[in-house]
């Protein structure tokens, strides 16, 4: 068994009195520090290097669908909040039997968990998630985000894959390329 | 009539500026405590957030008037809040708001109603505040408010005999009850806060208490009681309560500043006796307003520094502490006066 020896009190700290003016001395000094709110919707927070956000489709440089419908985004996702309509391009495109392309590409916002499983899993590197974080909607029909909505949000992703353009080394002219996520060396460790 | 009309006015005027100032000090309230808790503190509601309060009052107003099933006494519940609001308007009545106002040929006193039991009337007026919580608390007809009340009305009693024995030094040192005539002493001679340290930090603490304000918040106790006695109130009768509190803040803090630091007047030449012009009067009404803010101020300061007592610890101050102190402050006082009077 311990014993705690209680510290005597002096006559003025049983009054209570130095102690409460210690303590309005210690909140007044407060009122013209530094404060630490952050006015959101017009001071939006830093995010740091790989944030993982909302997941879109992206176009390559040509202005092309990567997503050849594979499926596999679909498969791994795992609140399987992806789901794929495969389908062929239009006919009569130059590279309509190249590849296959989604019909439909949806992806339900309330449902994806942000872990970013289906931009590791993409062989085409055709999904990837943005660094948008507050996705707002009035219904649940609304955030099922669609192919041509995902679309929109990806934007042309300006990267070394040059599919069915050139074989071998990619043109002297060509953009190089973005250094690789860091993500991905740190997921496949897990 | 002309004295009719005046009157009026006085009332227009003292009721407008306080109901006001009460507002004001709702969103007071919210930026002092944030920015001692290092936030920002209202600042959407126009520029810096100042029309806050009239959002608020909208809200209210718009806000469904739920009566619960379970009130049974519909009366009392409705009556309660207007007894928790209206005797702090009361009472204003006879706080001296500055010395006199000479405006075309009439020289208006300031203060509405120049009674010569001033203090008396407010004592007599403020106790039936109590009466609000308690029929809130029992006409809720639910637990939490009960407890509140019944936590408010000992508490409520137990101070106003602290606040009414720690003022009584003044009136003897001041020789009259008027509390105009308490600010005309203390203009000539001095602020009676020095002369009455104890009985200033007693009218203090037990003003605290009357007011239901942390640290002796008992009564509403958000985290033990979820509010108190005004659980089940919502839109403006809630809203009514929550006037009512800091009307009567603001009555304890013109108290505190009209007995214990001189009211409207400053010890400084024009300030120090009654108006003749009136540029003076008018600072007088500044000055006593800057006294009462200060103490707002204080109030809220006090709120956001200091935890809530435990009941025990409450009944033990009021009872074990201030009674017998406030009693030897008594005695004390009137024998130093009489010693002084008579050589």
């Amino acid at each position: 068994m311990m014993k705690v020896a209680r510290p005597e009190l002096s006559f003025w700290e049983r009054t209570n009195i130095p102690q409460i003016l210690k303590g309005m001395w210690l909140t007044i000094r407060h009122i013209p520090k530094r404060k630490f709110t952050r006015q959101y919707p017009e001071e939006k927070p830093p995010l740091y290097g790989d944030y993982r956000g909302a997941p879109t489709l992206v176009r390559d440089p040509e202005g092309r669908v990567k997503c050849v419908a594979c499926q596999l985004c679909e498969f791994v996702c795992p609140p399987k909040a992806i789901r794929i309509t495969p389908g062929f391009r239009d006919e009569g495109r130059p590279d309509a039997d190249v590849e296959k392309e989604p019909q439909e590409f949806e992806i339900d916002m309330l449902r994806c968990i942000y872990c970013g499983f289906c931009e590791e899993v993409c062989p085409e590197e055709a999904i990837f998630l943005q660094r948008d974080f507050a996705i707002a909607g009035y219904s649940r029909e609304e955030l099922k985000f669609n192919k041509q909505k995902l679309l929109e949000l990806g934007g042309v992703r300006e990267d070394s894959i040059w599919k069915w353009k050139y074989k071998g080394a990619p043109p002297p002219d060509a953009p190089a390329a973005p250094a690789r996520e860091p993500r991905i060396q740190a997921l496949a460790r897990r | 009539m002309n004295e009719l009309l005046i009157h009026l006015l006085k009332i227009a005027g003292v009721i407008g500026v306080m109901l006001g100032i009460v507002a004001y000090t709702v969103l007071a309230e919210r930026w002092v405590c944030a920015w001692m808790q290092d936030r920002i503190g209202p600042n959407r509601v126009g520029p810096f957030g100042i029309l806050q309060p009239l959002a608020d009052g909208l809200k209210f107003i718009f806000k469904e008037d739920v009566l619960p099933r379970h009130v049974r006494h519909k009366f009392y519940f409705t009556v309660a809040p207007m007894i928790t609001m209206v005797p702090a308007l009361i009472t204003v009545a006879v706080v001296p708001w500055g010395s006199y106002l000479p405006v075309l040929g009439h020289n208006i006193k300031g203060v509405i109603a120049d009674l010569d039991v001033g203090i008396l009337f407010i004592f007599a007026i403020a106790s039936l505040g109590v009466y609000g919580i308690v029929l809130a608390g029992w006409s809720s007809n639910s637990k939490y408010p009960f407890l509140g009340g019944i936590r408010s009305s000992a508490q409520m009693i137990s101070y106003e005999v602290c606040l009414g024995l720690s003022v009584v030094p003044v009136f003897m040192q001041a020789g009259t009850l008027n509390l105009w005539n308490v600010v005309l002493y203390q203009a000539e001679h001095t602020w009676l806060v020095w002369c009455q340290p104890l009985s200033f930090v007693i009218f203090m603490v037990s003003a605290f208490a009357e007011t239901n304000r942390t640290p002796f918040d008992l009564p509403e106790a958000e985290q033990e009681l979820v509010g108190g006695y005004h659980t089940e109130y919502s839109s403006m009768k809630f809203a009514m309560f929550f006037l009512g509190e800091y009307a009567n803040m603001f009555v304890a803090s013109a108290l505190m500043a009209t007995l214990f630091f001189g009211g409207w007047s400053l010890p400084v030449a024009p300030l120090n006796a009654p108006a003749t012009t009136l540029a003076v009067g008018l600072a007088h009404v500044g000055v006593f307003l800057a006294k009462t803010l200060f103490f707002l101020f204080v109030f809220i300061w006090v709120r956001w520094t200091l935890p809530r007592f435990r009941y025990d610890q409450l009944m033990t101050l009021g009872w074990k502490v201030f009674v017998p102190l406030t009693i030897v402050n008594i005695l004390v006082s009137s024998v130093v006066l009489a010693v002084m009077e008579n050589g």
